[in-house]
């Protein structure tokens, strides 16, 4: 052991313990650290006076506070509640129409609408409502079960095809694959199809299909092959695809068609709710006016 | 025979592990018992190779066993620079994946097998083999006495990267208890437990033979770090095994409670692995390679004590706003904000070490190194408190901001303190004159903290642009923001981060070149550090 030495450079004493070289100087603590501990340990009491912080048999002390993170967000979302209490109250009175043309009740509908959307739609649809594969695009004007507020919020408060809500929108496109059209027909309806839809085609192939057409598919997609709304029938005169439009695309939906499914909505959500979520479909840009529909 | 005992010991061990494979209950166990058989079996030939047959009455060449124990220090250090390296690179892969998540190999290597891989190879691997192989050196520098338990050492280096490759295999292959930083199994755990023991005993062996009349600082740090370590991991990883010939196992505690367990555990990994260790680490290697005494006796016994004391308290920070009782949340917090000045105790001791030697870091970059890790030591040990509080943990938590904080936490102090002892001990240990170069060390300085800037400022570019994009509401009381939205945001940090990260896995491998031509005897030509190289020789 060496003996306690004074060190050269900082004049301080060592404690006189030595370890393979490493000495050890006798500095007294910071004052600056100490006194910021001994604060530290201040606020420490303080915060746990004022708070819930000693457990006891039954629950903890409640501290002067008598706050806890559940009642503090009870608070606050009550606050946030009455906040919207009257403008919720008058969209739940409201007709669709009525809060259309309402400019406050608009805004108010479309903000609900947007976060719902968020929350609820964006992992189908996208977040800016614009679609994908197998998911259609709601800024648009091409809609499978019509476009205004009273179709968009039935199809929202029932959804499509879920097998939840019997009033769900439904309807069926036969796999033609599978007994009805041979292969070299599918080719044929197909190639008529993307005649409709003003693409490149084989015309031979197409002027066969469009009998076949006439006969299979017309009766839901109209004689025009613009769609029909009632049984969620595709326009095919346009170049807007849910599930792709080149000529092996529409051949595989023909022959094993494929059909998207969308939840109840009002088994999830209030009214009031799928009426925001209406009104903010509505407003991205495709909404019609219902006299514009049949 | 030399290694009579240790060669049928791994034989039997061997045919359990085929007779594991045999009966195997599930085929995640299977893969294990056939890896852990081969490499039982790898092992087994090495030993034999190396086993000396010598005649009854006429023992063979004795080891020398009057020095200190250093061989197994060196392939610590070794196994501190491959893992450091192995881990780095996962980090910068799982980086990629959240840039781009076309990284994403399905389905061994997706981001939810090797995050963990990545977060155990850099603790665990990297850290502590790093912890492994500093404390067996400086405990017996410091003692003045080899190390305790003949060849347990021995055992306790290989039964240790045993349970990294278990373990690591375990989490490719799918295995694991979703405990975050606990998340080998239940037979991985117990293996571990009988290194840790081992380990135990060559310490605390080792100090109870000790030919000084105190214990060194940093040994009290290395043993809080081994004992409080033995604790966390045997309570946290309490848990029934569906079959003891499966990979399945279900926690002792269930809800609240486990999620405390867990929390208790995760943070007092970063409190007595991460920091403890290295604080042992630091008191030996920052005064050494400075040569200046320690600045304070008095300050390292009250920051020691206060530190252990207070950092067992703190894990309920990291369940704020969650179902736990609002006391405890109030009790982590605090404990929490009275442990920034104990953690800082360590910050000063070690930076004021160097007073009467600053001009050092002019010339030298490991202590350049050193001086960083303790800076940044600082740093996170400011953030963390501050983090813990809970209207800034509101903000703060489930975002980027806790990994940025952990990052320039472990990246800049644990990293920086590591590599800075491995450039101190190789020339030491493989009786060098001197590292292959300096200014490499010096290249590897600035890698790696250019590395951890860009790593850690970007993460609390997208922490908080998280956090304030979680909370956003509209004039008319809604939120504004989808996740995904939220996710898009980030998009150009989780780039940099990953920039950041290559950044520090190139200072590794200069390291590792380094290091590696050191081992080799060579020395660099190069202009020594502080000299610029037109310089003239300075007058005398």
């Amino acid at each position: 052991m060496a003996e306690k030495e004074i060190d050269k450079v900082s004049g301080v004493e060592t404690t006189g313990h030595e370890w393979d070289g490493i000495k050890e100087l006798n500095n007294p603590l910071p004052r600056w650290w100490l006194w910021t501990f001994y604060a530290t340990i201040v606020f420490a009491i303080g915060y746990m006076a004022y708070y819930p912080a000693i457990p006891l048999i039954e629950g903890s002390t409640m501290g002067m506070s008598g706050e806890t993170n559940r009642s503090v967000l009870q608070q606050e979302l009550k606050a946030a509640d009455e906040a919207k209490a009257g403008l919720v109250s008058q969209i739940e009175q409201a007709s669709l129409q009525d809060i259309r043309s309402n400019d406050e009740l608009f805004r108010f509908a479309v903000a609900g609408g947007s976060s719902l959307f968020k929350v609820n739609c964006s992992q189908c649809h996208g977040s800016g409502a614009q679609g994908g594969p197998g998911y259609p695009n709601l800024n648009d004007d091409d809609w499978l079960w019509g476009g205004d507020l009273d179709a968009i919020y039935t199809s929202i408060k029932h959804g499509v095809r879920n097998g939840t809500d019997p009033d769900a929108r439904d309807g069926q496109m036969p796999t033609f694959g599978e007994g009805i059209l041979e292969a070299p027909q599918i080719q044929q309806v197909a190639n008529y199809v993307l005649k409709l839809s003003g693409q490149e085609h084989d015309e031979a192939l197409a002027s066969t299909g469009q009998q076949l057409f006439a006969e299979n598919c017309a009766a839901c997609h109209g004689e025009d092959g613009k769609g029909g709304r009632d049984f969620g029938a595709p326009n095919l005169a346009d170049q807007l695809w849910l599930y792709g439009g080149t000529a092996d695309k529409i051949a595989a939906q023909i022959s094993k068609p494929k059909h998207g499914v969308m939840p109840a909505w009002g088994q999830k959500l209030d009214d009031v709710e799928v009426k925001q979520l209406t009104v903010y479909v509505h407003s991205l840009g495709g909404g019609e006016q219902a006299a514009a529909t049949q | 025979m030399k290694y009579g005992f240790e060669l049928a010991a791994m034989l039997v061990a061997s045919v359990l592990a085929l007779l594991g494979a045999a009966f195997a209950k599930d085929p995640q166990f299977q893969a294990h018992a056939w890896i852990l058989f081969f490499v039982l079996a790898a092992g087994s030939v090495v030993l034999l190779r190396n086993t000396k047959f010598a005649a009854a009455g006429h023992p063979g060449a004795v080891e020398d066993t009057s020095g200190y124990m250093d061989e197994v220090v060196k392939y610590g250090v070794i196994a501190t620079t491959f893992w450091g390296v192995v881990g780095f690179l996962v980090g910068v892969v799982i980086a990629l994946q959240m840039a781009w998540p076309e990284f994403n190999i399905e389905p061994y290597l997706n981001f939810g097998r090797i995050r963990p891989l990545h977060t155990s190879a850099v603790i665990f691997a990297f850290g502590g083999n790093a912890l492994l192989a500093t404390s067996f050196y400086v405990v017996q520098r410091t003692t003045r006495a080899r190390l305790w338990g003949g060849n347990l050492p021995w055992f306790v280096f290989w039964g240790y990267q045993l349970f990294i490759v278990l373990a690591a295999t375990g989490y490719v292959l799918g295995i694991t208890q979703g405990r975050e930083y606990a998340e080998p199994e239940w037979y991985v755990d117990i293996w571990i437990t009988v290194v840790w023991v081992a380990y135990l005993a060559v310490f605390v062996g080792t100090l109870v033979k000790r030919k000084e009349p105190h214990i060194y600082v940093a040994n009290w740090f290395y043993l809080a770090f081994i004992i409080t370590i033995a604790m966390l991991h045997l309570v946290n990883n309490l848990a029934v095994p569906v079959s003891f010939l499966g990979s399945k196992s279900y926690s002792a505690f269930a809800g609240v409670q486990d999620a405390l367990t867990q929390w208790w555990y995760g943070h007092n990994a970063v409190g007595f692995f991460l920091t403890a260790g290295f604080l042992g680490m630091m008191y030996y290697f920052v005064p050494k390679q400075a040569n200046r005494p320690v600045y304070s006796y008095r300050l390292s016994i009250v920051h020691f004590w206060s530190l252990i004391f207070l950092y067992i308290w703190a894990g309920p920070h990291h369940l704020h706003y969650t179902a736990l009782p609002d006391w405890a949340q109030t009790l982590g917090m605090v404990f929490s904000v009275m442990l920034w000045m104990p953690s800082w105790g360590g910050m000063i001791n070690g930076l004021m070490t160097l007073s009467g030697a600053w001009d050092k870091l002019r010339t030298d970059p490991i202590l350049r190194m050193m001086v960083l890790a303790l800076a940044f030591y600082g740093m996170s040990t400011f953030e963390g408190p501050m983090m813990s509080i809970k209207s800034v943990n509101s903000l703060s938590h489930y975002t980027d901001w806790t990994i940025g904080h952990v990052h320039s936490g472990a990246l800049g102090w644990v990293g920086m303190i590591s590599f800075g002892a491995v450039y101190y001990l190789v020339p030491k240990l493989w009786h060098r004159e001197q590292l292959y170069s300096l200014r490499l060390v010096n290249w590897h300085l600035w890698l790696a903290t250019i590395g951890i800037v860009i790593y850690a400022a970007v993460l609390w570019v997208a922490g908080i642009t998280q956090g304030l994009m979680w909370r956003e509401y509209d004039s008319q009381g809604f939120l504004v923001n989808s996740f995904i939205e939220t996710v898009n945001a980030i998009h150009p940090e989780y780039v940099m981060r990953a920039i950041g990260g290559a950044l520090y896995l190139a200072g590794g491998l200069v390291m590792a070149y380094n290091v590696y031509r050191t081992i080799r005897g060579d020395v660099r030509k190069e202009v020594p550090m502080g000299a610029s190289a037109t310089a003239a020789v300075p007058a005398e």
